[in-house]
């Protein structure tokens, strides 16, 4: 594990933060180009990831040990979100037999 | 380094096949590739702890979750709706202006210092259980009630209304 973690020493912190914004940007691309309700959850899902991975490399780069106990309570919050969520998606197919968002406009005005 | 960079190219290019697959299958899939290579990411950043509950939480629950509702909901290729090309191009638009903005602000900064490991402990599981234990005890039990309340509203929300069901027949 030593050899492993020694190779990442080099890495600039900015990269880290490039990585996590173009990863945060495909996730906020997907939420505006389908309309499918799942894959737009999986696309916020993949919002959530990539602030993950940025709290924990700030963690590491501090030295503080915090930042890795909010990615924990993130991800607590991820799973109940994602049932609440999931539940919600099947509820909406029972009723209108699609996951089509662009049906679901009855509070748009 | 260059395994990170190796590992940051595949993360951005499953990211990229997980909003562009047709098939909402396949979308999943690559999304399981993806929290995968975010798995690595934490390995490589010695977050031991975290790289477990990633692959555990996420690849094993809330995608096997996801795979489930598809499966319930039994979508095909025929019922994925298409948007217009136009609203497409504006929503790549969108989050490339995006991306444009949060990377032209990260150049303001200038050169930043490597990420270096100091305390080889720190992400380990006996350090961040002291930590979590310590000082962010409150949280955490405040987390269990959240949990619970995701599990009473998912059931709730997922079953039939029984009265419902009785007038319909």
């Amino acid at each position: 594990m030593d050899s492993l973690t020694n190779t990442i020493q080099a890495v600039p912190l900015n990269h880290y933060i490039l990585l996590s914004a173009i990863i945060f940007s495909i996730g906020v691309m997907g939420v505006l180009l389908r309309r499918n309700a799942i894959v737009i959850f999986m696309s916020v899902e993949l919002m959530l990831n990539s602030v993950n991975l940025l709290l924990a490399a700030f963690s590491v780069y501090r030295g503080d040990a915090a930042g890795q106990v909010f990615v924990f309570f993130i991800m607590a919050l991820a799973a109940a979100e994602v049932a609440v969520g999931l539940a919600i998606i099947v509820m909406i197919y029972r009723n209108t037999n699609s996951v089509d968002i662009n049906v679901l406009n009855r509070l748009k005005w | 380094m260059s395994t990170f960079y190796f590992i940051a190219f595949l993360s951005i290019f499953f990211s990229i096949l997980v909003i562009s697959a047709k098939n909402p299958v396949h979308s999943i899939l690559y999304l399981i590739l993806t929290f995968f290579t975010f798995t690595i990411h934490y390995i490589l950043l010695n977050a031991q702890f975290l790289a477990i509950v990633n692959f555990i939480v996420y690849m094993g629950a809330i995608l096997v979750l996801f795979l489930y509702t598809l499966m319930l909901i039994n979508l095909n290729k025929e019922s994925e709706p298409v948007k217009p090309f136009m609203i497409k191009i504006a929503a790549v638009f969108g989050g490339g202006i995006l991306a444009v903005a949060l990377v032209s602000s990260l150049k303001s900064l200038g050169a930043s210092d490597p990420v270096v490991l100091k305390n080889p402990e720190l992400g380990l599981v006996k350090n961040l259980g002291k930590i979590l234990f310590n000082e962010f005890l409150l949280p955490f039990e405040v987390s269990s009630v959240l949990l619970l309340s995701a599990m009473v509203g998912a059931v709730l929300l997922a079953t039939k209304d029984p009265k419902e069901t009785k007038a319909t027949i």
